[in-house]
């Protein structure tokens, strides 16, 4: 297709879009409203009848799991796709031990400075009780897996920060993470399956839902939170130590290699 | 619509310009970062804490990270590129 043709398609399928765009804008509800048809029907199922307070939780793992379900094997596929990607090329060597560039490479402690140091290594467990917390409380407060997960991944960073190159990779175990993270998207499934069996529906809430704002209200939504997790915290550190390996530990072969 | 949100709603689209006029991938990644944390702002705002939890670490340390991580494999990767970032004949991949 020449040039002028994509153009003129790229214009008239974007025309369309803002049309349809503009249409729908005006049937919105308005911005900020205090009352909303979904919200009110969501809201009250998730409080009267699921028992859990916090009921973004309750729409994302329970009245429409399923969507999550989604979102989470968009996650996994993305991290399987990008470790791929980031595995040594043909022409490329890594460096198993302690190699000359990884101990040039990798950040000796005297580069850092020691009040960062000190408050990577401070922060760290302080990061790990946050995400951890974050995690099991999706049903009750603002968080859940995903966000407790993303919290987690990140927070093991902080020593890299702290110019422990060393110790995040003693920390974070490729083989058990890997394992990790396709054993918890898979219990995601396995959730579901259970409820198709015992409530009559994939991913219908089958546990008993118990007391509004307890650890253990909400049925599955605690369950599938920690599986989502372990799950994101797993791939999304997974993810960062396979850049790091092909940044620090990666080098293009001086004998092969004509990249 | 608060004047709060407008304020915070200005100073994203403000902040994505600038990711967007950025030409040099090794600074756009710290401009991302402050658009990630305008954002997560943003959210806090608009009364979702979690999500704004979410786009800090994501947004503002994960993706900056990666971003960063990646131009300096490029620039290291390419035989007879420059090894020190601002070198005058560094070119292309910062």
């Amino acid at each position: 297709m020449s040039r002028s043709a994509r153009t003129a398609l790229l214009l008239a399928a974007a025309a369309g879009i803002g049309v349809l765009l503009v249409l729908a804008f005006g049937l919105l509800p308005h911005f900020g409203t205090a009352h909303h048809p979904y919200g009110d029907r969501a809201v009250a199922t998730a409080l009267h009848d699921r028992h859990t307070a916090n009921v973004v939780s309750s729409v994302n793992f329970d009245q429409r799991a399923l969507d999550t379900l989604g979102e989470e094997f968009i996650l996994f596929a993305s991290v399987l796709g990008a470790l791929v990607l980031l595995r040594p090329g043909r022409d490329e060597v890594e460096f198993t031990r302690n190699g000359d560039h990884l101990v040039d490479r990798s950040h000796q402690p005297g580069q850092v400075l020691d009040t960062v140091r000190l408050l990577g290594y401070l922060l760290l467990p302080v990061t790990m009780l946050v995400g951890w917390y974050i995690v099991v409380h999706g049903a009750i407060t603002p968080g859940g897996g995903f966000q407790g997960g993303i919290v987690l991944a990140t927070g093991l960073h902080l020593l890299y920060l702290a110019g422990d190159y060393r110790a995040l990779r003693a920390l974070s175990p490729i083989r058990p993470l890997d394992v990790g993270e396709a054993v918890a998207a898979g219990a995601f499934v396995l959730v579901g399956l259970t409820g198709t069996v015992l409530a009559g529906g994939f991913l219908t809430n089958f546990l008993p839902t118990g007391t509004l704002r307890s650890l253990t209200s909400g049925g599955t939504v605690p369950l599938l939170n920690t599986v989502v997790g372990i799950e994101v915290a797993a791939g999304i550190v997974l993810l960062l130590a396979r850049f790091f390996e092909q940044d620090l530990r990666i080098r293009t072969d001086d004998h092969g290699g004509t990249r | 619509m608060t004047a709060l949100v407008a304020t915070a709603l200005t100073l994203v689209a403000l902040a994505g310009t600038a990711v967007v006029l950025t030409a040099e991938p090794g600074r756009q990644a710290v401009t991302l970062s402050v658009f990630g944390l305008l954002l997560s702002v943003l959210f806090v705002l608009l009364g979702a804490p979690d999500v704004a939890l979410s786009q800090l670490a994501v947004g503002s340390a994960a993706l900056p990270l990666m971003v960063l991580l990646t131009v300096d494999k490029i620039r290291r990767g390419h035989p007879g590129a420059p090894t020190r970032p601002g070198d005058p004949g560094d070119r292309g991949d910062r």
